[in-house]
């Protein structure tokens, strides 16, 4: 069943250069219980994406202008309605949880605002219930805890609290932007264990955002990657990783060391970046792209089935089957 | 192992920030960010130094360009020592000596175009480039990092990100150094970047015979342009040994839990591994346990490990470790 739908996402923002358009026709589902990754690099739209969806994109600069967003049947970006589920039925944890806390209140009163707050619980009975959740999160000596200040923890524990936070009113829809990239590789693990712990438990659907390819690669289910505002290839993590369609995705995949087995030089993608206030015409992708020809230049390509390959994975290039033929 | 001196010895190195009560105004103890540090680096040759915040691998780096002043220890480059080294000197040895930073964006001069923050540093060594051929020496260290001649004299932030990094390299080059550290010079890049900066600094490295002390965070790229690799925890280093030799055959847990954390883009290609997933966090600096650093978060701790700080010694050839249990780790890893 699918949980959340986004459809020809469009968000613009102004800038002092001009109009950006940070997401530009971006379109996907993510199922009940499914665990999907949201893959792209810096300016890629990825977080602008969820910020639409969690109806918190920055305003007045940014707005989004087009598309439609439902959740559960529900439409997100009708008024009040982003906003009633909030916190409720969709969840986010950030990458920087020192600057989600609020460093005057103490850990545990944060956590139990949430109860007093939509469930109208009392102060004794939000502490408790902040205390389990600190407890289910990992947090050690939890009772102890419970009145420190954010910045008495660390920024493992932070993370922590930020996710009891997030789990406080049993979402089905938790939203993770770079939860792990601030965080020690060791400290890593443990976040991304907890995730995919309470993910199982609680039968949530969890949406990863990172530009790390390896931190979903055991975890997720499904990838949507994306890459100046679109989506360009969509399918099960393995097939993605194993079968890249889009030469993005295969040259994302060359341009990370490996931990182990060959230390061959790296194949990194030409050039730079795109700059989203003067991107080329067709495939925003064209100007790295050693496939490109004078269709890319003309015709945006559009997500379609790539040949000889399950339905699901979808890329967005004129020329996947010299893609798929070169890299496999 | 050669027996020609090493380009840079360090020896048992240790740097100490005072610790102030806000309140008394006064020290009121040492915080040990480096605890006794060795390594060397030979000429051309790379060593990938890791750690996890507040094991002291960028404090390591800044102690040994003199931007923190080491409180005992050796620090000898090329036939220099350092820490005894009067100042009119260290402006000789500096030049050989160059850095990289992280933060690209932060490390350039935004009012200064890019010819001004790559010939800046020849007017404090006038003997490296005459006056008259500035120009044409930019033209060719841009050329030789990848960009565009025609852009030196565009300021920093007409520039990307990666290509801000690659200025940075210029101007480490600039003075033509024996040895460049790189304190996490890739971290803050993009993958697809990344991978072009890791080539970048591979062929400078084979084209001017530079060596690097390269500090980093990210485990797959230490292995990929290192030789050789130390970890180090809490101001120590725990382990060292060859590139190769350390990530098929880790000896210390601390590695072997580093190790197994390093997120796998493809973990379908292998055999399962176990996967060690050590709880709790780096303990402060400013308050570290006793004995072993790495004991309270460790599964082979038992009460010796309280007591001694293991001494990093060797029992497989060229692959020192510093942990108690590391003669029975080496058996198990034969």
């Amino acid at each position: 069943m699918v949980l959340l739908s986004v459809r020809d996402l469009r968000v613009e923002f102004a800038t002092s250069g001009g109009v950006v358009t940070a997401v530009d026709g971006a379109s996907f589902d993510v199922g009940s219980g499914e665990t999907v990754a949201l893959l792209g690099e810096s300016g890629s739209g990825k977080s602008v994406t969820a910020q639409a969806v969690m109806g918190i994109v920055p305003k007045p600069a940014g707005r989004v202008c087009g598309g439609s967003i439902s959740y559960d049947g529900r439409d997100l970006l009708a008024p009040g309605v982003a906003k009633g589920l909030r916190g409720r039925e969709i969840a986010m944890v950030f990458q920087d949880p020192l600057s989600s806390l609020n460093p005057v209140f103490r850990v545990g009163a944060q956590i139990g605002e949430m109860f007093r707050r939509h469930r109208g619980a009392s102060r004794r009975e939000a502490r408790a219930a902040a205390l389990d959740l600190m407890k289910r999160v990992g947090i050690p000596a939890a009772s102890k805890r419970l009145d420190d200040y954010p910045h008495q923890f660390s920024g493992g524990m932070r993370q922590r609290v930020m996710i009891a936070m997030a789990l406080a009113l049993s979402p089905r829809l938790l939203i993770a932007d770079e939860p792990t990239t601030a965080l020690d590789v060791t400290v890593q693990a443990q976040i991304m264990d907890l995730l995919t712990r309470l993910q199982a438990e609680e039968g949530m659907s969890l949406v990863l955002i990172t530009h790390d390819l390896g931190v979903v690669a055991g975890v997720a289910d499904r990838v949507i990657l994306m890459y100046a505002g679109r989506v360009v290839e969509t399918g099960s993590l393995r097939e993605v990783y194993e079968h890249s369609g889009h030469p993005y995705t295969s040259g994302l995949m060359a341009s990370v060391p490996a931990v182990d087995g060959p230390r061959d030089r790296l194949v990194p993608i030409q050039g730079s970046p795109p700059d989203l206030l003067s991107l080329p015409s067709g495939c925003s992708f064209r100007p790295r792209c050693q496939y490109a020809d004078e269709q890319c230049a003309e015709v945006e390509p559009v997500l379609r089935q790539l040949p000889d390959r399950p339905s699901t994975h979808q890329a967005a290039c004129h020329h996947p089957e010299g893609v798929l033929t070169d890299v496999h | 192992m050669s027996t020609e001196s090493p380009l840079l010895s360090v020896r048992d190195l240790q740097t100490s920030f005072p610790m102030r009560s806000p309140v008394l105004r006064r020290t009121v103890g040492q915080i040990q960010a480096v605890a006794g540090v060795s390594f060397d680096i030979p000429a051309g040759g790379t060593l990938g130094l890791v750690g996890e915040s507040g094991s002291g691998k960028s404090t390591v780096a800044r102690t040994i360009i003199g931007l923190e002043k080491a409180r005992s220890g050796s620090i000898v480059f090329d036939g220099d020592e350092l820490t005894s080294l009067p100042k009119a000197s260290m402006r000789r040895v500096r030049r050989q000596l160059q850095m990289i930073f992280q933060d690209p964006y932060a490390s350039l001069n935004p009012r200064a175009t890019v010819e001004q923050i790559i010939a800046e540093a020849w007017q404090i060594h006038p003997d490296v480039v005459p006056r008259n051929q500035h120009r044409a020496e930019v033209r060719d260290l841009l050329e030789r990092v990848g960009l565009n001649p025609d852009h030196a004299e565009r300021y920093p932030h007409q520039f990307s990100g990666g290509q801000r990094q690659r200025i940075g390299i210029a101007r480490a080059l600039a003075l033509r150094p024996k040895l460049v550290i790189c304190d996490e010079a890739v971290s803050a890049l993009d993958v697809s970047v990344q991978a072009q900066v890791l080539n970048l600094l591979d062929d400078l490295r084979c084209d001017l015979g530079l060596a690097y002390l390269f500090i980093a965070h990210d485990l797959s790229v230490v292995r990929h342009i290192s030789d050789r690799v130390a970890v180090m925890y809490l101001g120590r280093i725990v382990e060292t040994a060859s590139q190769d030799e350390l990530f098929t055959r880790p000896l210390h847990p601390y590695t072997q839990a580093l190790l197994s954390a390093v997120p796998d883009p493809k973990p379908w290609d292998k055999p399962a591994r176990e996967q060690i997933i050590i709880g709790g966090d780096v303990p402060s600096p400013a308050d570290p346990p006793s004995g072993c650093g790495f004991r309270t978060r460790c599964w082979k701790a038992e009460e010796t490990c309280a007591h001694d700080v293991p001494e990093l010694t060797t029992r497989l050839e060229l692959h020192p470790a510093a942990c108690h249990f590391a003669t029975e780790l080496a058996g198990a890893a034969r």
